[in-house]
Order: structure tokens, then sequence, then C-alpha cells
């Protein structure tokens, strides 16, 4: 691009001429800070190096996306991450949602299930089916999935500390149905770290935690190698209320702690590495939130290529899912709810995503109606069919705004990775309470934005209406009480059924794996579940063994 | 004889870990003058009704995201009022629907804060009833 003293010249005259003009607000910051121009032209941008910064699609450093014609051979994944009550429940709804024209499964799980109880344990009291569903059991996995083709389907698991143990699971499912463990294809998000940091489902402390990651890693590396075995997820530490340049930092920062603790067990990294798939959030700030996911792969290529001296062209590439931001979701007016899923679902399309979930807009309230939920489908269908966007690759880049962005975006991150190696990795940081008290202040701020009104909020903090949220108060999805009594039959009636003396054997032997370090828990706690151990029997057994981390109280909180 | 500041207890019951907006009300309690305890994750209804009893304090204020708090709530409520706290009043809030929001205050909740109530306002209603609870027990 020409850039010249006429340029020059003009852009002088333009900005006299701009200089006195009325304006709405004395500076224009993104939410992550960043103070924005009025005007962005090639002056901004970082130099005259396109093969090095941008590339073309599917080539390193992979910016304009992974794929050579991104969307115009396939589009993404339209993935609704769904699940609530029971088993039978939620294999209702995946089978709505795939009938209406999604294309993969991605399961909620309830808190129990995420923290390893099963629904009698007394912590389990009015949390079961809550926020996703109760899978105590392999016949609570083969209800889940009754109906549906495991080998034609990828499904995706929003399952952390219990990962291993619920992939055991759907690996028990399809073995019953014939299925070997080579033709499954799906993801388990597997992502302690950002447990710790934002989202509160760990059992066990740190180091125990990244075993069993790590454990997983290996064995779908030789068993189910089409599995995704770690979904890096700056998701949840965004929601928890990090800024965009937090989040892309962060979650580069945890993927750097996985291929560190993977290759410390002498794993090769392009053995694990085109594993492993990200995710992340899609929040307001429209132009932000693109130039963040092209900053994204443009990162973690550096950091596979130069860093971990990966050789495989699949270890660099960046896969993501995109979930719209739930946060930004009000009570308040919740039909307008519709238009900001539509305007993030639109940013994630823009920067490039293989999967999306787009929120319902009653999720302010409670987990989406059917309808509400078709809408939320619907949307996506509309973005990919009718808008057009989906027909040319990386259609924003060369904007001079995006990429100025994006560059800004990528330094920002650097400098707190950087950060975060010098006190010795994600681990560190998040065992000190240091990520944790980022997100604190971070979210503390946008809050006070929001009260202060210089972060405006339609409903909430301007054209507000009396009454709004009421709107929605009769049609919310209830989770019926029931539900918890229902489960706990059920649990009661499988125990009672089971060979007791298997189940025993089979904890024993998971409790030595455990007390070895050099054995892989994969396997122990595949053949648990065979034998008819429940979700919380494996949990516990590992707990005797790991113990359990307690958050200490933060300080100064 | 001077006052001593407005004790708050901040509690998060049940197993989820969202506590974005209990932190940030912590936050906003304390730039407010207040002294405030978080619990953090994972409280039981009795911890949380024991630790409210050992900091001595003047309201609690409750966080829930999971759509447990039609269970989790009232028992709070109770096991305060086992250990002689009935007079101390609870305020929630999280993702409760509205009609959930009419169930609790009717069993003993003083204030739901629904989503998007503006951090003032929360302040205000816990000072006020801070106070008013002060009063009533001077007689």
């Amino acid at each position: 691009m020409r850039w010249d003293e006429e340029a020059r010249a003009a852009r002088r005259a333009w900005e006299a001429s701009a200089e006195g003009a009325p304006r709405r607000r004395e500076r224009f910051l993104t939410p992550s800070g960043i103070e924005v121009q009025a005007l962005y032209t090639p002056e901004e941008l970082a130099g005259d190096d396109y093969l090095e910064r941008l590339g073309f699609p599917g080539r390193y450093p992979f910016t304009r996306g992974v794929h050579p014609t991104m969307y115009r051979g396939r589009l993404w994944t339209m993935r609704q991450y769904a699940g609530y009550a029971t088993a039978e429940e939620s294999n209702r709804r995946y089978r709505f949602l795939l009938e209406r024209g999604q294309t993969g499964l991605s399961v909620a799980f309830d808190l129990p299930t995420q923290i390893g109880y099963d629904s009698d344990h007394p912590l389990a009291r009015g949390e079961v089916g809550r926020v996703g569903v109760a899978i105590d059991t392999v016949e609570d996995m083969e209800r889940l999935f009754e109906g549906i083709p495991l080998d034609r389907v990828s499904t995706s698991m929003t399952i952390n500390a219990t990962a291993a143990t619920l992939l055991a699971l759907y690996i028990a499912v399809a073995e019953r149905r014939g299925i070997p463990p080579e033709k499954l294809s799906g993801t388990v998000q597997n992502d302690i770290l950002k447990e710790y940091a934002a989202r509160g489902t760990y059992i066990y402390p740190p180091e125990p935690s990244m075993r069993l990651v790590t454990d997983l890693m290996a064995f779908c590396a030789e068993r189910v190698p089409s599995w995704n075995t770690v979904s890096i997820s700056g998701y949840h530490i965004r929601e928890a209320g990090a800024t965009a340049v937090e989040e892309l930092a962060f979650t580069l920062a945890d993927g750097i702690a996985y291929v560190e603790a993977a290759t410390g067990r002498g794993l090769e990294v392009d053995r694990f590495a085109p594993r492993l798939s990200f995710f992340f959030n899609a929040h307001m700030d429209f132009f932000e939130e693109i130039a963040k996911f092209r900053a994204a792969r443009r990162m973690w290529a550096k950091i596979m290529r130069e860093r971990f001296g990966a050789r495989d062209p699949r270890s660099w590439m960046l896969r993501f899912h995109t979930q719209t931001a739930g946060s930004t979701l009000t009570a308040q007016q919740p039909e307008n709810n519709v238009v900001r899923v539509t305007l993030q679902a639109l940013a994630a399309v823009l920067g490039g995503t293989q999967s999306l979930h787009t929120n319902a807009r009653d999720e302010a309230l409670a987990l989406p109606t059917e309808e509400s939920a078709r809408l939320a489908l619907r949307t996506q269908q509309i973005i990919a069919l009718e808008s057009g966007v989906a027909d040319v690759v990386d259609p924003l880049g060369g904007s001079y705004y995006v990429e100025a962005l994006t560059d800004r975006l990528e330094s920002e991150a650097w400098a707190l990775i950087e950060e975060i190696d010098r006190m010795g990795g994600a681990v560190r940081a998040v065992e000190e309470g240091w990520m944790q008290e980022r997100i604190r202040r971070s979210a503390y701020r946008y809050q006070r934005a929001v009260e202060s009104g210089e972060r405006p909020v339609v409903g909430v903090n301007v054209y507000r209406e009396e009454g709004g949220e009421a709107e929605l108060g009769g049609a919310l999805l209830e989770i019926d009480p029931a539900v918890e009594r229902e489960q706990v039959e059920r649990l009661r009636a499988f125990k009672a059924r089971r060979d007791a003396a298997a189940v025993a054997r089979a904890r024993e032997a998971l409790e030595r794996a455990a007390r070895d370090p050099h054995a892989n828990l994969m396997p122990p706690i595949l053949e648990a579940v065979r034998a008819g151990a429940t979700l919380g029997e494996v949990a516990d057994t590992l707990r005797t063994v790991f113990g359990e981390y307690s958050a200490a109280r933060e300080a100064g909180l | 004889m001077e006052e001593r500041p407005i004790r708050v207890l901040v509690a998060k019951p049940g197993l989820d870990g969202h506590d974005r907006g209990a932190k940030v009300i912590a936050q906003a309690l304390r730039d407010a003058g207040m002294e405030v305890i978080y619990t953090g994750l994972r409280q039981s209804p009795a911890m949380i009704a024991q630790a409210a009893l050992e900091e001595d304090v003047d309201v609690v204020g409750l966080s829930s995201l999971s759509g447990a708090h039609r269970t989790l709530f009232p028992e709070v409520l109770r096991e305060m009022r086992a250990r002689g706290l009935g007079d101390v009043p609870v305020v929630a809030g999280g993702i409760i629907p509205p009609r959930d929001a009419a169930e609790l205050e009717e069993a003993g909740i003083a204030r739901i804060f629904p989503p998007g109530t503006p951090l003032e306002e929360i302040v205000r209603a816990v000072a006020d009833l801070a106070r008013e609870r002060r009063l009533a027990e001077r007689g």
C-alpha cells in the first residue's frame, strides 16, 4: 500500500477538519481499555510484511483462517450447548435440535456430575439436573445418546474435573453398540486450569488434576485418535470478568501449560498438539472480538512452531469453538438479547470460528425453553445462509482498523504471557491467585463502567422500561424437583443390580494406579465404569489418593 | 460510642462456581465502608449459618446461578433460625426467575435483587436493613 507525502498531507488536512468537530465522548475505548482512533489508514499498519503477519488461509501463521477456503467448503459446526434434568429429557432436546439442522452435540452436565458426586450425595441436594444433565452410571450415558449415531455425530462434552470418567462412559456406551473408540469423534473440555481461575468445578489439587488431563491426552493419542482431548477455554475466564486481552493471554498461557505438562511426560508434541482445540467467548465489542480471534490464531501458531518446535502444520493451527457471551444478556427487555447474540455470533463467524453456540434470549433468567433454543439456532442459520458473510474467506482481512487492532491485542497479550512466564507459568499464576485477582478487578471495573453509564447497556442503564424483566416470567423452563428423586431411585436400583465384588476390585485397581505416578489412569477408569462403578465412586477413589483442593479465602476479600 | 461498621456475610451456597457477581458486590459493599466476609465456593446452608454466627454479621447476602436457590435458600434460613439468627436479614441475588423471587420472599428472604440491579441500590438496601436491625435490637 502506497503511503506518500501526498497522503500524509491529505491526512493532516483531514485531521484539521476533524479537530473542532463535536464528539460524543472525549475518548473512545474498547472494553479492554484500548483507545481507538476515529479513522484507520495504511499508516497504522505494522509494516509491509503481508506474508509474515497475514499470509494465506490454511497456511502459517493462519491469521486469515485455518482452512484454505473456510466456509465456502463447509460451514462451521452449529453446536448448541444443551442438557438438563434427566438423560431422557436431554436426549429429547438433542433430537429436537438435530432435526432442526444442528450439526453437532454439546452436552451440559449438572454440577454434581461436574464435581464428581453421585446424585444421592448430600452436597448434590438441590443441584441434580439443574444446569445440565445428571450422569451417574453407564446406563444414564446410554439413555442420553439413545438413537443418536455415535460414529457419525461429533459430541462435545463440557466436563473438566471428571472428564476422564465421562469419556470412559462414552467409550463404554459405544462399545456396547459395537462402535470401536477409533470411530468416535468429539471433544472433552478437560481444561482444569480455568476451573481454578474462573469457574470453580475443580476437585483435586492442580498437580494431580494436570496428570488426569495429560493421561487423557496420552490415552487418546493411542486409542481415540479423532478425539479432541483438551478444549482450552477462555470462555469462562471472560464470563468471570476478564477483558478481551486477558481472555486471549490467559487462554494461550493455559495452553502453554498443557503442552509443557504433556511434553514433560515424554509425549512428542506433534503426536498430541493437533488434537488440542480452543473455546472462546464472543462478547459485545464487535471489532475487538474479531481482532481477538485473528490474533489468537497468529499467536498460537508462533507458540507451537517457535516455542515448542512443532513440525506438523496441524500442530500450529488454532481451531476453536465460540459461544456468545452469556454475561451480556439482560433480564430487562429480554428480546434485545436476540440482537446482542446476532452481533456476537457474526463477530465469531467473521473471526473464523470452527463451531458456534448462540445463547438463547431467556438465559439471564433460566435455561432455554425449546422455543428460545430454536430461535438461537435459527440465528446461526440466517447468518450462514442468508447474509453472505460465509462466502468469502476472512472478509475483514485488510481492514485498516481490524488489522491495527489485531496487532494491538497481540502485543498486549504477549506482555501478559511474558508476565505469566516470569511467575513460572499458568499453574503458578493460578495457584497464587494472580489470575483470579486480575479477573476480579476487571469485572469490578466493567460493572462500575456500566453503573456510571460510561458503558451503555440498552434496557439496563439507558432506555429502561419499568417491569421489563417480567415479560418472560411465565415462559421459562422449569426443572421439576421430582427429577432429583427419580434420579436417586434409578441410581439405587443400578447399584443393587450390579456385581459389587467386581466394582470393588476395579476400584482397588484404580487406587493402585493413582498411587503409581507412572501409570496412566484412563485404562483403570474405563475398567471401573465397565464393571459398573458410578461417577461418584471413581471420583471418591481418586479423592482418597489425591485429596481435595480448597481455594483459600482470597486475601483482601 | 462510635458505632462499628456494618458487617455483611456474602455467601455462595451449593456447588455453583460462578462468583463474579458475589465478588463484585463484596467489593461495592466494602467501598461503601462495610466489613465484608466472603465465604468462597461450595458452602452448605449449615456452614453459611455458622459463619454468620461466628462473624456476628448484620446482614447475609446469598448468590446463586445454578437454580438450586429454591432448595438451598430456605435451608439457610432454617439453619440460621436454629442458631438464634432469625432476626438477621438475608438478601439474595443471581439467576432467579421472578416467580421464584416472590416465593423466596414469602419464605423469609428480605430482598431479592434480580439481574441488572444497580450496585448502588444493593448497597443502600443492605445498609438500611442493617440499621433497621440494630435499631430493633436496641428496642
